[in-house]
């Protein structure tokens, strides 16, 4: 498929333009980035670092993030797989469905985080829907209810982020064939055992993508707790814009930042590691 | 076999609730008058459709601005992240040459780079530069942001146009660059302009890079979040459903490539 030789020279050519413009805007900030965070007015410091960590927003913050993915990734997962599985069945009107679910794939964390606002807030649809049927108000996302609060978030990244897993999944299921199962289902195998046996092993490779993705793309929410519950609800992302933006202060803002960078380069390692011995990178 | 054909209607039938349900929501709220938004229980119904809520959204201060800030680094992202990364998507596809796996590992490691980790010292070197609060500054970081995505999406597109065609071209007399416009070109159009709405719709989503960028020019995601707190319900509502709309219509225009995209080339 590819040719060797006198083409060398053109490709180089043709790949330059991208190779200045990713170093001049990874690179460099990234160098700046470091120096901010680790240099002050008078040399090497870190008292940047050091204020960073005396903020009780910060350990919260990381709590929360850190939270939010051990909750909200399982239930994301099996959802996401649930609705390949349901469509791989053939149902009735399976492109209506299809169409529908994908939706939230263009949909920015603010506005799903503004659409969740008008369920959620006090005097909002869900408690609407309540007093409807009899039932009273409560107040969700007020700071005197964390749990609600949190759940909040988790249900509306939930609804926008679950689209994503959602498509891997069914790309890498178009992969498997068909008569795998068949042929399973001629053996006898019941519907649970071609899943466990046959289905879910062959998908694994998409699982793992999704999943280290999805922990990349976790770790950078933030409006949608915002715009949910204020700083009520503070994420990792989020406190870097407050240090940078309310309390001026873009040294703190930058290590914040490093420790997001820390993170998802763990969750990256993990995810090049897993595509590396794969036949093709765009595969 | 009659019961679990229910079933997995049922269980579809929920999904596209669960989905569907919250635009229609966002979609009244912000199509009631602020007189019915202040009552208690709201109704569920569309009963009482008003454009007043949209229509002082969007005559708020900034907010047509920042539509008109969104649209055009939107469209200057799409130009520029095509510009630069086409070709080089072109040559992942046709050429072997030496450091291409590091080249695509660097593409798929800054696709791990948090949008955090750039915004902040790229405010001080466009301070320095006299780029601050420009939509250039914007434009610049979306740009970085599509960039991987845009060639390993035209890579992709590209391997699936034969090369023997563009040979063939060239055997007839054909330039390299004629060959490309006449025969490539043509057959890969659909694929990039499914890719320059994917690079669309990241730059219209994005809200942090463009909020620590910019204080006057701001895109519209970028205002509607940087005035969240002071706002009236009202306005947040509006602006949730201004935010949402394009994004039926992106759906809607790349549904036949979703899969391709998201699901195979780009994760």
């Amino acid at each position: 498929m590819t040719r060797r030789g006198p083409g060398v020279p053109g490709a180089v050519w043709l790949i330059l333009p991208s190779l200045i413009f990713m170093a001049v805007l990874f690179l460099w900030p990234l160098a700046v980035g470091v120096t901010q965070a680790f240099s002050g007015p008078d040399g090497p410091t870190t008292a940047y670092l050091r204020r960073m960590l005396d903020d009780p927003y910060f350990w919260q913050a990381t709590r929360n993030t850190a939270l939010l993915i051990v909750v909200l990734l399982p239930v994301q997962f099996a959802l996401a797989l649930t609705m390949a599985l349901l469509l791989r069945q053939r149902p009735r009107l399976a492109g209506l469905h299809f169409s529908i679910w994908v939706v939230p794939l263009a949909i920015s964390d603010l506005a799903a985080g503004l659409v969740w606002l008008s369920i959620f807030t006090d005097r909002g649809y869900l408690n609407s829907a309540l007093a409807h049927v009899g039932a009273g108000s409560y107040s969700w996302l007020s700071f005197e209810h964390p749990v609600t609060m949190f759940l909040a978030v988790v249900i509306a990244e939930l609804w926008r982020a679950t689209s994503l897993v959602f498509v891997i999944l069914m790309a890498g299921l178009q992969g498997i064939p068909r008569d795998y199962e068949e042929a399973a289902a001629v053996f006898g195998a019941g519907y649970w055992q071609r899943l466990r046996h046959v289905l879910l092993p062959q998908l694994r490779p998409s699982l793992q993508v999704a999943l280290i993705l999805r922990t990349i793309l976790a770790l950078e929410a933030f409006a949608v707790a915002q715009a949910l519950t204020g700083r009520n609800l503070p994420l990792l992302v989020g406190e870097t814009y407050q240090w940078y933006y309310t309390l001026q202060n873009p040294n703190v803002a930058t290590a914040i930042a490093l420790v997001v960078l820390a993170l998802s380069s763990v969750a990256a390692i993990g995810y090049l590691r897993l595509i590396r011995p794969g036949p093709g990178v765009t595969g | 076999m009659r019961g679990w054909r229910l079933a997995v209607q049922l269980g579809c039938v929920a999904i596209t609730l669960f989905m569907a349900v919250p635009l229609y929501l966002i979609a009244l709220a912000a199509l009631s008058s602020r007189r019915s938004l202040n009552e208690f229980p709201l109704t569920l119904l569309p009963t009482d459709v008003s454009g007043e809520t949209m229509s002082t959204f969007l005559r708020s201060t900034g907010i047509a601005g920042g539509l008109i800030n969104s649209i055009t680094v939107g469209l200057s992202t799409v130009a520029l992240a095509l510009l630069i990364g086409l070709p080089a998507g072109y040559a992942l596809a046709r050429w072997t040459f030496r450091g291409k796996d590091a080249y695509q590992l660097a593409l798929l490691l800054t696709r791990a780079l948090p949008i955090v980790v750039l915004s902040v010292p790229l405010a001080r070197i466009f301070l320095s530069t006299g780029l601050y609060d420009t939509t250039y500054a914007v434009i610049l970081l979306h740009t970085a942001l599509a960039l991987p995505t845009t060639v390993l999406i035209t890579s992709a597109i590209f391997l699936g146009v034969p090369r023997e065609q563009e040979e063939a071209a060239m055997i007839f007399g054909a330039s390299p660059l004629a060959a490309f416009l006449r025969v490539v070109a043509p057959q890969a159009l659909p694929g990039i302009a499914a890719s320059a709405v994917f690079t669309f719709v990241l730059s219209w989503n994005e809200v942090l890079g463009a909020s620590i960028l910019t204080l006057n020019r701001r895109t519209l995601p970028a205002q509607v979040f940087t005035t969240l707190a002071d706002s009236p319900l009202a306005f947040r509502f509006a602006g949730g459903l201004a935010l949402v709309l394009p994004a039926l219509l992106f759906i809607a225009a790349v549904r036949r490539y979703l899969l391709n995209m998201w699901g195979t080339t780009l994760r």
